[in-house]
């Protein structure tokens, strides 16, 4: 069947997202709990506690170097393909209590679990059809008629569809940084993501490509909670329910954006948020 | 105004000079190779024939050929990379992709790298000792072949390692945060991505070692065979046949070895049709390498 045939149905079968509980009245979808982080020696992280609310966008914020980034690794495990780390803590994913932190627990379940976006699009040298069909592929899906229907969604997702459907089967590299960017999104999407992490996902874009991303990060919160990390507090302020504001591998403050932003808690947020520091 | 120009012009003629040495030392290399070449292909172009391809050694220099010699070339070929190419892919990888790094494998490292500098005379008595005594293989094609494998195990390995190095982390950490186990980043990313670097060692492995004549001597190929090995294919069952594994052979260095040590000057003449026919078989995969490299990498940016 061509590509655009099936597009047209998968179209009509979309579904009207659900409204997505606002404030603070959402559930956690992960706790983080009294969390510490060590390269070799170094704690790069100190004792971080906060909530990740479910179908919210949580921000990270800090100057370089405040750890946001290895934060945000922690929630994959991606520190486990590097000798010389170690967690302390818990991070808990309900509704089901896992610690994601646990010893028992296989990284690769919890990145079968936990999708991510990465700084720089880092799509693979294949084409944009398999890219998007990787993560169904490694879970062994073989049925063509459903990896072609999970990959046209998750194009549809994000926001990638309509540019693409043309030439689905070319090579990834072909696309715009932003479009790139776009299709790993839509890669994580694609299976189903209960959490998805964003590591400073616009940093590599021009504004116009920020600006899609920053919509299609607003309309994937009705389905998925995100955790993104970002330079830019301006960007937190405008994509972001909840706003954790890190220096030096510690939490200074979390709290609903809006509030921190207008009138932060802590001293030290007030300073890096009106600019006098960082 | 002057002063300036003249001192431009004074450390200008140092460009000159070099220009000039440069093209002297580019040309001694080049120009000793064509002439080498030149001479041999204009001596041994007359014997060039399909008759010179199609005979077995004779004792006669016109009816002379080198059937024996060019099958036998072909088949320790085939099975040096039979051997060679999955050992030292298998190996490449797990140095790079599964070992922890550690004085272990740097020690490990640092060995390869020695291997390749062993004189190649070595592994003909390693060999010697281990496939055909040992191992009761014999003077035959699969003792050669090993032998070879042997030899060209740490180019292979080494090309493998590099290939697999200049895959960007980022690719290994998109595909880990999919999901995928280690075995499968390998097999959907590391493998095909590092394909046309591995193909690409394979084959100058594979050149170096059809113009080896030092070890092949050693574990005891034939100087004179009017025979070819039994035939990998045949008409009853089972119909595939290992049986030349076993077989006595020559190769193209030891054959064109062999008539050069004659007296007649008709012997010379095959030695350089031979040469040159062995020169061109290097050159061809040494041209397949570097056609393959560029076919597998336009598929490949990041």
């Amino acid at each position: 069947m061509s590509a655009p045939d099936t597009l047209m149905k998968t179209e009509l079968l979309m579904q009207e997202p659900q409204p997505a509980p606002t404030g603070e009245k959402s559930p956690p979808k992960a706790e983080v709990q009294d969390l510490s982080f060590y390269y070799g020696d170094f704690r790069a992280l100190k004792g971080i506690s906060m909530p990740v609310h479910e179908r919210q966008v949580t921000a990270l914020i800090g100057p370089s170097g405040c750890g946001k980034s290895t934060f945000l690794r922690c929630f994959n495990r991606m520190h486990d393909l590097y000798p010389g780390n170690r967690y302390e803590g818990r991070i808990v994913l309900h509704p089901d209590n896992t610690d994601l932190l646990a010893r028992a627990v296989d990284p690769i379940e919890v990145r079968m679990r936990i999708g991510m976006v990465f700084q720089k699009p880092n799509p693979f040298p294949k084409s944009i059809f398999e890219n998007v069909a990787y993560g169904l592929r490694v879970r062994g899906e073989t049925s063509r008629r459903r990896i072609e229907d999970k990959v046209e969604q998750a194009l549809e997702d994000a926001a990638l569809l309509e540019e693409v459907k043309d030439r689905i089967h070319k090579p990834a590299y072909n696309l715009s940084g932003g479009q790139q960017q776009r299709l790993c999104i839509a890669r994580a999407l694609a299976t189903d993501p209960e959490l998805l992490l964003f590591d400073e996902p616009t940093s590599a874009l021009d504004p116009i490509a920020t600006t899609l991303i920053e919509e299609l990060i607003h309309d994937l919160k009705q389905r998925v909670t995100i955790l993104i990390v970002t330079h830019n507090m301006q960007q937190a302020a405008r994509v972001s329910d909840f706003t954790a504001y890190m220096y030096l591998g510690e939490m200074i403050e979390f709290g609903v954006t809006d509030e921190l932003f207008i009138k932060p808690k802590k001293k030290q947020t007030e300073d890096y948020i009106t600019g006098r520091f960082g | 105004m002057h002063l300036l120009k003249r001192q431009i012009a004074a450390r200008k003629r140092y460009d000159v000079l070099f220009t000039v040495v440069g093209v002297i030392a580019l040309m001694i290399g080049i120009l000793t190779f064509a002439a080498l070449f030149a001479d041999m292909a204009i001596k041994g172009l007359p014997r060039l024939d399909l008759d010179f391809f199609t005979h077995f050694p004779s004792r006669r220099p016109g009816q002379a050929g080198i059937l024996s010699a060019w099958v036998g070339s072909t088949l320790v070929m085939i099975v040096t990379a039979v051997f060679a190419v999955p050992l030292g892919v298998a190996a490449g990888v797990y140095l790079e992709e599964y070992a922890r790094k550690n004085w272990v494998t740097d020690l490990i490292e640092i060995n390869i790298t020695n291997l390749a500098g062993v004189p190649s005379i070595v592994y003909g008595l390693l060999a010697l000792g281990l496939f055909v005594y040992q191992f009761g293989f014999g003077q035959s094609i699969l003792s050669a072949g090993l032998t070879l494998a042997l030899l060209i195990l740490p180019i292979v390995i080494v090309a493998t390692r590099e290939a697999i190095r200049s895959i960007p982390q980022a690719i290994r950490e998109g595909s880990y945060a999919c999901g995928a186990t280690q075995w499968q980043t390998v097999r959907y990313h590391i493998l095909p991505y590092s394909s046309a670097g591995i193909l690409t060692g394979v084959i100058i492995g594979m050149a170096r070692a059809i113009g080896e004549t030092a070890p092949i001597i050693t574990i005891g190929a034939l100087t004179f065979i009017a025979f070819l090995p039994p035939a990998p294919v045949q008409a009853a069952p089972p119909f595939l046949s290992f049986e030349w594994l076993f077989s006595p052979f020559t190769v193209m260095p030891i054959q064109m070895f062999n008539w050069t040590s004659r007296p007649e000057a008709a012997f010379q003449v095959n030695a350089a049709a031979a040469g040159f026919v062995l020169v061109c078989m290097t050159l061809a995969m040494n041209g397949a390498a570097i056609w393959l490299r560029y076919r597998l990498r336009r598929n490949i940016k990041w």
